[in-house]
């Protein structure tokens, strides 16, 4: 079985963000981390491989800092990994998802992983573009996943319950939280991540040129949202703040 | 020449979605700005029916697909359906409920029309001719304004609860369409509804949400309890979803849902940063908590200091007074 990763290098969750001269996000001294979902799908991937043999690709589409996120899928126990360097180009996701279908189709694959949505951009689509453009089936927000025979059966999340899915392989399959828990990498899967390889691309290598990979969206500004005050506390004893709670919320926020 | 702002009208067993409302509502200002049709699209099983309350929310035209293979939903069969339906009339946007259905369906007829989309969207505007959507990004700590300025249709999925619905009683042309379901390669082996009364979390008016301070899973109770006095969903911060209280699928947040509920009342949630990223564009926010130095003070509109225990359950009372 071989599985390939999609991953992302993505700003840490605790991260504060400013914007720079020219009103984008900037990005220097920020700490990176791997996007927590692609991390469900990392693990996943090892424990489908150490239950049924195979090896395990990690794939990123960043600069050269997303080196080190790929090194801690390694580290984990990914067997190799791939990154496509696309320069400060700018990307959407239909620009990321051209790049890594382009670089999979390459490779040889019976499954596709990824986190269902990176936490920095939230947009929880370039893996299902990934999907179409392979012109394979996709399975998204997925919370538990038996691979056996070719096929692949996952549960769903979908509203008010869950929905247990077939497909044949190969398939797209996004993780959601609750899929596992991620291993923390061990003092020595760190020191075999520094010799494990890891292949670094460029546009062209994986036949593309910039004009196959210009975005389709246009930011068009970037802002800080205004930061909420804070409101009243109400004073007095648990009776009488919850009385005047629910009175301000009906008469004054007209919430309720 | 793409012509036609589009909603797709997302239902469930035979109920169209408020958010499918909400957005013929929004849709129908854009639409006369910029002197295009709004339609709606609407797919489903014995469906025809329906089409008449999307002209109560400003929809010039319905087009419906009515076929027994889409009774319910499926990723590709949804996609085939829509996407033939774009080739034929040829949209110039497309806006979609950001849902658990609306999310799936839109990156794969995106992607097939080889089009921008933007996701989980909290504002639309026009300028200078086109569709301008807001969405946060970094878990809400950056706003940015964005476009799909050549391909078409350009597509977004937007929040629900961010517009209001405003009827604007049109009788909307019906057109019923033959479409291609086609293959669909994901094959249903079970589907697993949990029995609720309550709003699904992502689309609920009010959440009631718990964290650490609920100290345990029996005490979830005390929030449902108060959650069903006005209709609420019940939520969770990560702490009480990783103490194992109460399933993941309640957890809001950077790494759970976010959500963009009327209001919002936090009980024993400190505020850490990363669930302020998944409910902070609520409209109103309360925060019951012991400790009056808690980060959940900061963004609350309404605080009270005091102990959860004593203070929901006296609340659930109050309510039911003030809504009587």
């Amino acid at each position: 079985m071989k599985i390939l990763v999609c991953l992302k290098q993505t700003f840490d969750t605790e991260a504060k963000i400013v914007l720079d001269g020219n009103g984008k996000i900037d990005r220097k001294g920020v700490s990176m981390i791997v996007n927590p979902y692609d991390e469900f799908a990392v693990e996943e991937a090892l424990k489908i491989v150490e239950k049924d043999g195979g090896q395990v690709t990690v794939i990123s589409v960043g600069e050269q800092q997303a080196q080190d996120a790929l090194r801690q899928a390694l580290a984990m126990g990914a067997d190799d990994a791939v990154l496509v360097d696309a320069g400060d180009k700018e990307l959407d996701e239909y620009s990321t998802a051209t790049i890594l279908a382009k670089a999979i189709s390459g490779m040889e694959y019976d499954l596709v992983l990824g986190g269902f949505r990176a936490i920095d951009d939230g947009s929880a689509q370039v893996a299902g573009r990934v999907a179409e453009i392979l012109n394979i089936p996709v399975v998204n927000v997925v919370t538990k996943l038996e691979v056996a025979g070719g096929k692949a059966v996952a549960t769903r999340e979908i509203e008010g319950g869950n929905e247990v899915l077939e497909v044949s392989l190969p398939a797209v399959i996004t993780a959601q939280k609750g899929l596992n828990e991620p291993r923390y990498p061990s003092m020595k899967g760190i020191m075999k991540a520094k010799k494990k390889p890891l292949a670094k691309k460029t546009l062209a290598d994986v036949g593309l040129d910039d004009s196959q990979i210009a975005p389709k969206v246009k930011a068009i500004s970037f802002s800080l949202p205004e930061a909420r005050q804070a409101g009243k506390v109400i004073p007095g004893e648990a009776a009488e703040a919850a009385a005047e709670l629910a009175k301000l919320l009906r008469e004054e926020a007209k919430v309720i | 020449m793409a012509k036609g702002i589009w909603v797709f009208a997302e239902q469930l067993g035979g109920q169209i979605k408020k958010v499918s409302f909400e957005l013929l509502s929004e849709g129908r200002k854009a639409a006369d700005t910029l002197g295009e049709e709004l339609c709606a699209v609407l797919v489903g099983k014995d469906v025809a029916g329906l089409a008449a309350s999307l002209g109560e929310y400003g929809a010039d035209k319905v087009y419906v697909v009515d076929n027994a293979a889409l009774e319910n939903y499926s990723t590709d069969g949804y996609t085939n359906v829509i996407a033939d339906l774009i080739k034929q009339y040829e949209p110039s946007a497309l806006l979609l409920g950001c849902t658990v259905t609306g999310r799936d369906l839109a990156a794969q007829v995106a992607q097939r029309m080889q089009t921008g989309l933007m996701t989980d969207c909290i504002g639309m505007e026009v300028a200078d001719g086109q569709l301008v959507f807001t969405r946060p990004i970094y878990a809400g700590k950056v706003i940015v304004k964005a476009c799909v300025p050549d391909a078409r249709p350009a597509m977004a999925t937007i929040r629900p609860n961010t517009f209001p619905v405003a009827s604007n009683a049109k009788a909307a042309e019906v057109v019923t369409v033959d479409a291609n379901v086609g293959e669909v390669r994901q094959v249903v082996k079970e589907v697993i509804r949990v029995a609720s009364e309550r709003p699904e979390l992502t689309e609920a008016d009010i959440i009631v949400s718990g964290g650490r301070g609920m100290k345990g899973p029996e005490n979830f109770k005390i929030l449902e309890e108060l959650a069903d006095v006005v209709g609420a969903a019940v939520g969770a911060s990560r702490a009480a979803v990783d103490a194992g209280w109460i399933a993941q699928s309640f957890q809001v947040g950077q790494t759970g849902k976010t959500v963009s509920p009327v209001l919002y009342v936090a009980c024993g949630i400190s505020g850490a940063i990363q669930h302020l990223a998944g409910m902070s564009s609520a409209k109103c926010i309360v925060a019951v908590n012991k400790d009056e130095e808690a980060n959940i003070f900061k963004v609350a509109d309404y605080g009270v200091v005091g102990d959860l225990f004593d203070v929901v359950p006296i609340l659930k009372e109050e309510v039911k007074k003030v809504i009587a």
